[in-house]
């Protein structure tokens, strides 16, 4: 990828955590922290990665992508907004009453939205499922999912990732984003689940681990996991949560809490701040 | 006469399902390590391709068949009704009711007649379980022929389906030639309008039997069988509640949350009349030979015509 190519992402990125603030601030509700961790991975997943057509969103031979970390939907949504799915403006409108944008993602409702998610440990079964369908085909599409770290202490991920590396799911790629928190505290204080990668090496799967918002890692991550052949892979992203917004950085208590005026004022601006950054380097 | 097939409807599910993949290349069986037990490892002979077992992971199963529908296949996920229904179910709500994907559940060895394995493997509640699920279709057939077309409809239904099979060879009482399967239609077994009988699943027979033989001593009760317990038929219900006043429910369930709350849902509301209910009286099995079991549990044609006649001698 060449600079301008990683700046225009990076732009995106950029306001992929707009949305997601805009969002959980008119929401009332909602969870920022993991949204900005995770905002890097989808940018580049819908931006570089995916065949996706968003004027043909249910194209049976597109790539899928399931967000198993459902309750980070608002900078997918975002995501997908800026990618052509649906208007901007349906981020203002998030979590409330008749609202095509549900807390968690309901692929019934939301355009571009391949799989209903949110309760954690479900998303990567789901994805297998599609990687199989596309197997039993002959299809050559892929299937991506991202999943938390605090989530891989859910049993029903490793009976997914047995079930991947058993069928030899290997256009199925896991990404973890690791930022290191969930509710309760750091997810090493709670339920610790390290060694990550020996825990998917020992299931089967490549394993890469990278910087999360760094996007030429991102990108060789999905190189290597397109040239795997017979077996999974897992990227372990290190990220960093509530990305982007100074005050929530590495704060446990951003994880699903809404910013009120003023936070979100604040938030909005230091992002605006690096956007117009970013913009002004084009 | 047709011929009497005795045959657990586990059985005919796994032929119906083998005859139906032969014209329909989306079906995809999955089993959790029980396709010997379950019948689905007939399809798997046939088929094997088309079959993936998951292992002893039924949380996972659910989530494969829900990706798998999400990709237009039809899956079938199986296992022992427990297991399924019981394991999964908040994986079957989230991943596989509340998107409304075509993924059919059956839940194998249901019922008291699961027998010798005891209390942890005889499931009283996937009904109950599975009709709470909104835009769930419960399927709960009675006998060999009824599975054989209830399976077909059920792969043919764009939806979720659960359906129950049971362990037990039972013997058929439906005649082929003149037998139709409809989704949601309850069926006419017996008439008579001194009391209604509505029964479902493995012990319709002995319904039959206990009306069949009431008769011949002047007791003429209506049996009405409810294959489809969601939707459930509440034409059929309301007018036999209309017409005879008095109801008693069959089933191999829990009383609670099964066919006859069911049915109490319907006539509570359009036209209330005595139910009775014949079923698990809120309680846990144990093991036995299941035919023993029926009879202590009162699913045996000998108390439903007991019931039947205490209720209509009232």
């Amino acid at each position: 990828m060449n600079s301008k190519e990683e700046k225009q992402l990076k732009i995106l990125a950029c306001k992929s955590r707009i949305g997601a603030i805009l969002g959980t601030y008119n929401a009332k509700s909602g969870h920022p922290g993991g949204s900005l961790s995770a905002a890097d991975i989808f940018t580049y997943l819908y931006f570089k990665e995916m065949s996706v057509d968003p004027k043909n969103p249910d194209d049976p031979y597109r790539d899928r992508f399931v967000l198993s970390k459902g309750h980070c939907c608002p900078s997918l949504y975002a995501t997908l907004a800026l990618k052509g799915y649906f208007q901007w403006s349906e981020l203002e409108k998030l979590r409330h009453v008749g609202a095509m944008l549900q807390g968690h993602p309901d692929m019934k409702g939301t355009p571009g939205i391949d799989m209903s998610s949110g309760s954690l440990g479900q998303g990567v079964s789901a994805a297998c499922g599609m990687a199989l369908a596309a197997k039993l085909d002959n299809n050559n599409y892929r299937v991506y999912t991202v999943l938390g770290d605090g989530e891989c202490e859910e049993g029903q991920v490793w009976e997914s990732a047995m079930f991947a590396s058993h069928n030899k799911l290997d256009n199925l790629v896991i990404i973890v984003d690791q930022n290191g928190l969930q509710i309760d505290g750091p997810v090493e204080e709670v339920c610790g689940i390290e060694p990550l990668d020996k825990k998917f090496e020992s299931f089967g799967f490549k394993v890469v681990k990278i910087d999360g918002h760094n996007f030429a890692e991102i990108e060789n991550a999905f190189i290597t996991a397109k040239e795997t052949k017979g077996q999974p892979t897992a990227i372990l992203a290190k990220t960093i949560k509530g990305k982007g917004v100074s005050f929530m950085e590495n704060q446990v208590g951003w994880h699903g809490t809404a910013p009120n005026k003023e936070q979100f004022e604040q938030a909005t601006s230091e992002l605006e701040a690096e956007l117009a950054k970013l913009e002004g380097e084009c | 006469m047709a011929e009497i097939i005795t045959k657990a409807t586990r059985e005919s599910f796994g032929m119906a399902l083998c005859e139906l993949a032969k014209t329909n290349k989306d079906i995809v069986v999955l089993d959790a390590d029980l396709a010997a037990a379950t019948k689905t490892s007939i399809f798997k002979k046939e088929f094997p391709k088309r079959f993936r077992d998951c292992g002893i992971a039924e949380c996972n199963m659910m989530g494969v068949a829900a990706g798998l529908a999400a990709s237009g296949k039809i899956p079938v996920a199986a296992s022992f009704a427990m297991f399924a229904t019981g394991r999964a179910f908040e994986q079957i709500r989230n991943s596989i009711a509340y998107p409304h994907l075509n993924v059919k559940i059956a839940g194998s060895h249901a019922g008291i007649s699961t027998g010798e394995d005891g209390a942890t493997h005889q499931c009283l509640e996937d009904i109950a379980l599975m009709r709470t699920l909104p835009g769930m279709v419960v399927l709960n057939p009675a006998d060999h022929y009824e599975m054989m077309a209830a399976t077909k409809a059920a792969v043919e239904y764009k939806g979720p389906v659960y359906i129950r099979l049971g362990r037990l060879a039972i013997d058929s009482f439906n005649d082929p030639d003149t037998y139709k399967f409809e989704l949601g239609k309850g069926i006419t077994l017996h008439e008579g309008n001194d009391v209604a009988v509505i029964a479902t699943g493995l012990v319709v027979n002995e319904a039959l039997k206990a009306v069949r033989e009431l008769k011949t001593q002047g007791i003429n009760a209506r049996l009405i069988n409810i294959h489809t317990i969601k939707p459930i038929d509440e034409e059929i219900i309301i007018k036999a509640a209309k017409e005879t006043g008095r109801i008693i429910t069959v089933e191999e369930h829990n009383i609670i949350g099964g066919l006859a709350d069911a049915v109490c849902q319907v006539t509570s509301a359009k036209c209330p009349v005595p139910v009775t209910r014949i079923g698990v009286e809120d309680k846990f099995g144990y093991s036995g030979p299941a035919k023993e079991l029926l009879e202590i549990f009162g699913l045996c044609k000998d108390n439903i015509a007991k019931v039947i006649t205490d209720v209509v001698k009232g």
